[in-house]
This record gives structure tokens, C-alpha cells and sequence, in this order.
């Protein structure tokens, strides 16, 4: 474990010294998350998780001088594990060739044909190892191989909401309209992202899921239940 | 009710953000100068966390439809109401229909405060604009011409603070924090290295015309990353991020709560409402400091706030 400071008022904790092995490090850091998160430590705005981190926020004003040794203590006691049931959740995707922006792109790196992209990206089992970079927006692990692909050269200015999207190991999704560098292969009519609802996201670290493909008419249909 | 008459350009509703939500992606945001935001409430009787509006460039106008107190801060802009000038700091009475008028002098940003507060819907718990997620505030989005924006009811103590009014501005004023000219002081980052310090500490940068509310983006001449990407994980308002280009970023309070660029410094939380009046094409330095030093920095900053605070309520509570 190595604690470091964020600026003046974060800790970044590093657990990729504990553990080499991605799939044990990920529950590993989720349980450190969560023994911060319960502990409730006076001061603390902000807990969250990446791939190999930690992070801890506070109010400098009301933090305990002894921050950095307590969290320390939580996360040594945290063990590896994440508590509760995993959620195992369906995303449907539409690869339709409209929504399939870099496909072309994708299978020249990669020799594959569009139908074997498909397949491969819709038949491996995902985890969501954070939520960042946008509101709701899934760093997914676990995507095959074969599917590794270098960001676009130059980013889009706008990537439509729902776009299912990767690049070099990782997947994710555009939960918004948004610029982006990564290839886009389809697209969700799942809403990731609620203002008005408590969590606001649909996932959460941790989470297993897989896509489905789903034709143009069903998305539409989807679409409409959900936007 | 305030009528905007003349938007300007990224005008949009702020208050000191959504904490709290980083889990979820969503970005703490607010002011991106969040002290002067509070200074400006606290003078016109708010709470500190009141929603005002964040002015960025281009000329403003504004009418009210009842008496209230208003009070800005910021960079250098130019405030009138009718056609009193209502210097930095000091509370000013606005009379029914009287115009506001702001207007960009060297400019960066400035925060209006309104008595009551701008009283838009709370969305994830704020009323700030996230400008690039497009919710809170104003339907998500910067002000344009004719929008017309409800205010929260008075507190108490703002009928208190205009009775003492002598005139149309006070003569009190809230204490104003200035930066060290044209250097913002630093700490080490995660990825700080002798070569990348020596290199971001000789030279004066530039200010990118790209630069926005997300981060400060800085010409200058190309610093080597030791690192090209890394995982990605954890940034946050002050942070330096170095690109592959060379040219470094610093974040800024709208910024993406996640980044996979090494992080080599980060801008002290003081100096980070310096760091948001910066404009394109403006030369920029750094100062490196020890981690405690900010954080000593930081603490008498927020008493000398409270400071301010004690002392309107002795004089007005």
C-alpha cells in the first residue's frame, strides 16, 4: 500500500504493490473503498475507486490531523472481498451500422470481420472497475484480446449518447453526448445516467455484465421505454 | 425575478458544487472560485452556498423585479447599477427595474451574488450548471438573452445589512485575496520527477486558447513525460496532468473526476481561484511548496473567511 498526497486536501492510496493479479486487485480496492466510505471519518467529502486506487477527499478544515494512519488502518483491515451480491446486468446493443462508427476501423487493425467483432465484444463477461471521466460513464475490464485497438488519432467532438465504445483494453459506454477518442462499435438504448434518481447510475464498480445484440427495431422500441 | 437582458458569453447559475458525487462521475463543479463566490453572499446577507452567477467575458445585463443587495468579485470587470460604478467586495442596493450592468475590463471571471440567491431547481443536491454533463442550473446550460431566473426569499439578516446601508454601496467591504502575480505555487505530484520540476519551474507558459472550465491548457516549451499513459484513476481541481504532446494541463474545478495522464504537480487550493481568472494568451509560472505549507495556507485562509464572517454577524446579527 503506498499513500500519497492528492493536492492539499486528498489522499490517493496505491494498492497495485499488494496484488499482481487485475482480477484480485479490483475487489481488493473496492473493499478498501468501502471500509473508508462506513468508517464515516470526520471531514471526509469524497471516497473513490479506480483500477489500482483509492482516493479519499476531505474538508482540510475538518479533517483529523491523523487521517493519513487511519486509513491506512482501514484498508490493511479491509480485507479482499466485496461485500453483498454481485449484479450480474444485461446491456442490449445495437450494432446496427449506423451506430458502428469505427467498426471498419476496428477490424482493419485487427483482421477480424464486423460479424467477429460482434461476436467477440458481445460474448465476454465484463467487470466495471469505476465510474468517471463523465457523469455514469463504466470503465469496463475484460475485453478480449483480440479487440485491442489504439484511441482514434484525432478525438470526435461529439459522441452520441449510448455509444458502445473501446479502446486498448478497456469498454465503455457514453452515458451523454460527449466528445471522445475511443472506437465506437454500437450503441445502448440503457440509460446509464439520472439525474433524478438515487444512485443516479445504473452501475456501480464491481458490477459483472455482459452485451446483447439487439436489432435496429428493438432498439427503437428499448429507446422509447427508456429516454 | 431577474430578467437577463444581455447573457454575455458562458454566463451560467453556480454555487459551491455537488461534493459527495465523484463515485458516480459526476463532478464536484460549482464556482470555479468558489471563495469569491462566498465572499460575495456573505456580504449580501446569503449563506455562503447561495447560488449566484458566474460571469466570464462579454457584456452583461441584468434587471430585478424587487429590491435586493447585490455584491461581486473576481477579476477586473466593471459594475454599475444604474449608473453608480459598485466597486469589488462591497454590498450595493438594487432598486426595482434598476439596470446591472457588467462589463469585462482585463476580465477573467467574476461571481454575483444576489440577495435570496438564484433560486433554480437542486439537481443531485446543487444548483450549479455542470456545463458539460448539461444539468442544474439554468436547463443544464450557459444563460442566454431573456432567460428569466427566480430568486430565494431574503434572510433575515439582509433586511438588517440594507438598513445599515448609507447609501446605494456600503461602506464595509470583505477582505480580497490577491495571487502572487504571474506564478502559481505547486506541490508534487504522484509522477514528479527532478527533469519534469526542473522544466515546469524555469519557464513562463502561455495560456491556450483551448483552455475552459475543465483545465487551463499551457504552451510552452515541451516537457518529456517519463510515463506516456498510465492506469487511469483519480484527479482533481489543481491538479497538473502532462499529455503525450508536452504541454500541460492544469485542472480546473469543472474537471473529469478520472484522468490516465501522469500527474506531475498540483496547484494549491489557495491559488486555485487565481488559476480560474487566468485567460488565454496570458504567461504563467510556478512556485513549488511543501505539502504542509499548503495545507497551513489553506486553514488561515478559511479563518480569516470565518474571520469576516464573525464579524458581520457581530455587526448585523
Amino acid at each position: 500500500m503506498k499513500i500519497e498526497a492528492l493536492g492539499d486536501s486528498a489522499l490517493i492510496i496505491d494498492l497495485a504493490d499488494e496484488i499482481s493479479d487485475s482480477s484480485s486487485l479490483l475487489p481488493r480496492v473496492l473493499s478498501a473503498a468501502e471500509a473508508i466510505e462506513r468508517a464515516k471519518l470526520p471531514g471526509v467529502v469524497d471516497v473513490t475507486s479506480s483500477y489500482e486506487s483509492v482516493a479519499v477527499f476531505f474538508d482540510l478544515r475538518q479533517v483529523e490531523p491523523d487521517i493519513e494512519d487511519k486509513v491506512r488502518v482501514l484498508i490493511a483491515s479491509a480485507g479482499g472481498r466485496v461485500s453483498g451480491r454481485k449484479r450480474r446486468l444485461e446491456i442490449p446493443v445495437c450494432y446496427d451500422e449506423e451506430f458502428a462508427l469505427d467498426i471498419e476501423r476496428v477490424a482493419n487493425h485487427t483482421s477480424l470481420t464486423p460479424d467477429a467483432i460482434v461476436a467477440f465484444h458481445s460474448s465476454a463477461e465484463y467487470t466495471v472497475a469505476c465510474i468517471g471521466f463523465m457523469p455514469g460513464f463504466p470503465f469496463l475490464a475484460g475485453l478480449p484480446q483480440q479487440l485491442r485497438v489504439p484511441r482514434l488519432e484525432s478525438p470526435r467532438t461529439k459522441v452520441a449518447a449510448g455509444s458502445v465504445a473501446i479502446a486498448n483494453a478497456q469498454a465503455g459506454i457514453y452515458p451523454l453526448d460527449s466528445p471522445g477518442g475511443w472506437n465506437v462499435l454500437g450503441r445502448t438504448p440503457q440509460r446509464l445516467f439520472r439525474v433524478n434518481e438515487n444512485p443516479p447510475t445504473f452501475l456501480r464498480p464491481g458490477d459483472r455484465i455482459h452485451f446483447r445484440a439487439i436489432t435496429r427495431d428493438e432498439f427503437e422500441a428499448c429507446k422509447d421505454d427508456n429516454w | 425575478m431577474i430578467t437577463v437582458c444581455s447573457a454575455g458569453f458562458q454566463t451560467a447559475v453556480q454555487d459551491c458544487g455537488r461534493p459527495g458525487l465523484r463515485k458516480f462521475g459526476v463532478t464536484p463543479g460549482g464556482a470555479l472560485d468558489s471563495i469569491s463566490l462566498r465572499l460575495a453572499n456573505l456580504l449580501v446577507g446569503n449563506s455562503e452556498s447561495a447560488a449566484g452567477l458566474e460571469i466570464s467575458s462579454g457584456r452583461i445585463r441584468l434587471q430585478i423585479d424587487s429590491d435586493r443587495l447585490i455584491a461581486w468579485s473576481g477579476g477586473q470587470f466593471e459594475v454599475r447599477v444604474g449608473g453608480n460604478l459598485i466597486p469589488i467586495l462591497h454590498c450595493a442596493r438594487v432598486s426595482v427595474n434598476a439596470d446591472i450592468g457588467i462589463l469585462p475590463r482585463r476580465g477573467g471571471r467574476a461571481w454575483l451574488a444576489i440577495s435570496g440567491g438564484i433560486n433554480v431547481p437542486e439537481v443531485l443536491g446543487s444548483r450549479a450548471t455542470d456545463l458539460r454533463a448539461h444539468f442544474g442550473g439554468r436547463e443544464g446550460r450557459a444563460l442566454c438573452d431573456g432567460d428569466e431566473l427566480h430568486l430565494g426569499a431574503e434572510a433575515e439578516l439582509c433586511a438588517r445589512v440594507r438598513d445599515e446601508m448609507p447609501d446605494h454601496v456600503s461602506d464595509w467591504s470583505a477582505p480580497r485575496f490577491v495571487g502572487r502575480g504571474k506564478r502559481l505555487r505547486i506541490i508534487r505530484g504522484k509522477n514528479w520527477d527532478g527533469d519534469i520540476g526542473a522544466k515546469l519551474l524555469a519557464q513562463q507558459f502561455r495560456v491556450g486558447m483551448n483552455s475552459d472550465r475543465m483545465g487551463l491548457r499551457l504552451e510552452g516549451e515541451e516537457i518529456a513525460a517519463n510515463r506516456r499513459e498510465l492506469v487511469s484513476e483519480a484527479v482533481t481541481p489543481g491538479t497538473i496532468q502532462l499529455p503525450p504532446s508536452g504541454a500541460p494541463v492544469v485542472l480546473l474545478q469543472g474537471c473529469q473526476t478520472i484522468g490516465g495522464y501522469p500527474k506531475i504537480a498540483h496547484v494549491i487550493t489557495v491559488d486555485l481561484g487565481y488559476a480560474a481568472q487566468l485567460q488565454p494568451l496570458d504567461e504563467i509560472g510556478f512556485e513549488l511548496i511543501e505539502l504542509e505549507e499548503a495545507r497551513q495556507l489553506l486553514r488561515a485562509r478559511a479563518s480569516e473567511i470565518a474571520l469576516f464572517r464573525a464579524g458581520l454577524e457581530a455587526r448585523f446579527g
